[in-house]
């Protein structure tokens, strides 16, 4: 018996006016298991993340989190429920201490936005878990310093403590790695491995490095031209000739 | 911020709020007045700057819940009412509740959008306002004969000398910064930084970013609210001016000059808006156009105000020391 996916999309296609990005997509993540959704350049990799994390209402198909249909639900729930996402292009709050940066999602996994009265400094228990959070993405030493003077590596990582401060059941990464140097990348793929295993989260990350992908993902998902045009275990994926097309032949091999 | 900086600041707001409290023992009466006024504009333009400054949202409406909370105190006691507190209450709730139904409608909308939403309900209140004759007396407003008195167990504190009106307005307005403090320092106000820097990430980590701007929309109207029921006390009237959009010019161009950035930059520039008004004024009419010579180089030279630039200035020094 499979257990029931974390993430089940059916049948999902959305278009732009008369434009169709998107096709007839149907694929499952199941929980645990790292996925990872890989497609050359203009593929539809970050409409897809768009359209499943609330930024976009899709046009056709249904989205189930968790058995639950959110298809039509507004970003901010689906937060609620466990469904959290990254940026291809770093989305932090810039001018907040990096403490800050987590703070303001533990107050939100607390119930505590609308709290007027009391004091966010004796809000202990927040910033003991914000420090937690913090070492666990090894940013404790700069935690006191504003999110937008980090080196650019570190302030992807304070986009990864964001989204773990709200507990998630699925993380949609987009291109975590995007723009960092080869050490930078390395940092955050150990990162990555190190979180989905010690913590019940599940990633379903795109990337464009495929030494990344083949190292981390044990499934994948290819598209091309805003359809599916594979899917498989790593191997399968680079046996595939289909997808060297896709690719030109060139980098699958590298 | 260090515990030490906090309580630093907390030591410099009792000792102005000492100086404050003395300042009708010292001041000559025509000056009592003009620090009166200050407290309310102050008041007013801090409100604004719950918007402006922590959330990111220009507001040019303002005013309409400052006339409201004018308007409102205004028919009340034109009616009898005999309770200040009660007039207080009602008046802070109808601006609020004014607000509730306006910024649901505006906080949806971002930067020129919303400033234009914001510009054109203002409009609508200030137009109410001047032409319903028979509620609000028109372009004259509502003069007031008398204004009840302040009345506590044993007491009753006459509103009628400017001293007296002094002390109220400053009690009144210390209660209204004293929320706005404990507003911007809760985990709300977190919140509200977080919707100016930010309010797409902030969305994407389960806010619902409209009923954030909501709330801060409420709460500056229902504090503008009192700035105006203060204003309409402190002049004896209310009139369709305290609506219009220039007034809501006003905490606009106050806080610019003092500083959005620093919780208390909008009072100050307030203060530096009469004291120069007061200035000039003594040697030509044109004091709009010596408004002007100074706002062009305060927005050109130091976006964060007059205030906002000292206090930055101080910062720097400290940390170049230590």
């Amino acid at each position: 018996m499979t257990p029931r996916p974390i993430l089940e999309i059916n049948r999902l296609g959305h278009q732009f006016g008369d434009f169709v990005v998107m096709r007839d997509i149907s694929l499952a993540v199941q929980a645990g298991t790292m996925t990872a959704l890989i497609g050359p350049n203009g593929a539809g990799k970050t409409t897809f993340y768009n359209l499943v994390s609330g930024r976009y209402q899709p046009t056709q198909g249904s989205i189930f989190f968790d058995g639950l249909d959110i298809t039509r639900m507004p970003a901010h729930r689906r937060v609620a429920l466990g469904l959290l996402r990254s940026f291809q292009i770093t989305n932090i709050f810039p001018h907040l201490t990096v403490l800050e940066n987590v703070l303001v999602p533990l107050a939100l996994e607390h119930h505590k936005g609308f709290r007027f009265w009391k004091s966010m400094s004796r809000e202990r228990d927040l910033k003991r878990q914000a420090e937690e959070i913090l070492e666990r993405v090894g940013l404790a030493s700069e935690a006191h310093r504003r999110a937008h003077e980090l080196a650019y590596g570190d302030q992807r990582l304070v986009e990864i403590a964001i989204v773990l401060a709200r507990n998630p059941k699925l993380v949609l990464l987009d291109e975590p790695t995007a723009g960092m140097n080869p050490e930078e990348t390395e940092r955050m793929v150990h990162l990555i491995q190190e979180l989905a295993q010690q913590s019940g989260t599940t990633f379903f990350l795109t990337e464009h490095d495929m030494n990344v992908v083949f190292s981390v993902a044990s499934y994948l998902y290819v598209l091309h031209q805003g359809s599916l045009l594979a899917q498989g275990t790593p191997n399968e994926i680079r046996g595939n000739r289909q997808v060297k097309e896709a690719y030109l032949g060139g980098s699958l091999d590298s | 911020m260090s515990a030490r900086g906090f309580s630093g600041s907390v030591i410099a707001t009792l000792v102005l709020l000492a100086l404050l409290l003395l300042g009708p023992c010292i001041l000559p009466i025509y000056w009592t007045m003009i620090v009166t006024e200050i407290f309310i504009m102050g008041l007013f333009s801090m409100s604004f700057n719950l918007l402006f400054g922590f959330s990111g949202l220009l507001s040019f409406g303002q005013a309409g819940f400052f006339g409201i909370g004018a308007y409102t105190a205004a028919l009340l006691i034109q009616t009898g009412f005999p309770s200040l507190w009660l007039i207080i209450f009602c008046s802070v709730l109808v601006a609020a509740l004014f607000a509730l139904a306006i910024g649901y409608l505006c906080v949806r909308r971002d930067e020129i959008f919303f400033a234009m939403l914001t510009l054109g309900f203002g409009m609508m209140l200030f137009t109410i306002a001047h032409n319903w004759r028979e509620l609000t007396g028109g372009s004259d407003g509502m003069p007031l004969c008398s204004v009840p008195p302040v009345r506590l167990p044993g007491i009753e504190w006459s509103l009628f000398p400017p001293v007296h009106v002094y002390y109220f307005t400053l009690f009144w307005t210390a209660a209204g910064v004293f929320i706005l403090w404990r507003v911007v320092r809760s985990p709300f106000g977190l919140m509200l930084t977080a919707v100016r820097e930010n309010k797409q990430r902030l969305a994407f980590v389960g806010a619902d970013v409209s009923r954030i701007r909501l709330a801060a929309f409420v709460i500056a109207g229902g504090l503008a609210g009192l700035a105006g029921v203060l204003f309409c006390v402190f002049n004896r009237m209310a009139t369709p001016d305290f609506m219009h959009w220039a007034f809501s010019a006003r905490p606009v161009l106050m806080t610019i000059l003092g500083g959005s950035g620093v919780f208390f930059g909008p009072a100050w520039g307030a203060a530096i808006f009469f004291c120069l008004e007061q200035l000039v004024t003594a040697f030509t009419e044109n004091w709009m156009i010596v408004l002007g010579l100074i706002l062009i180089p305060v927005v050109i030279f130091f976006p964060q105000g007059i205030v906002g630039t000292l206090v930055q200035w101080l910062g720097d020094r400290k940390e170049s020391r230590s």
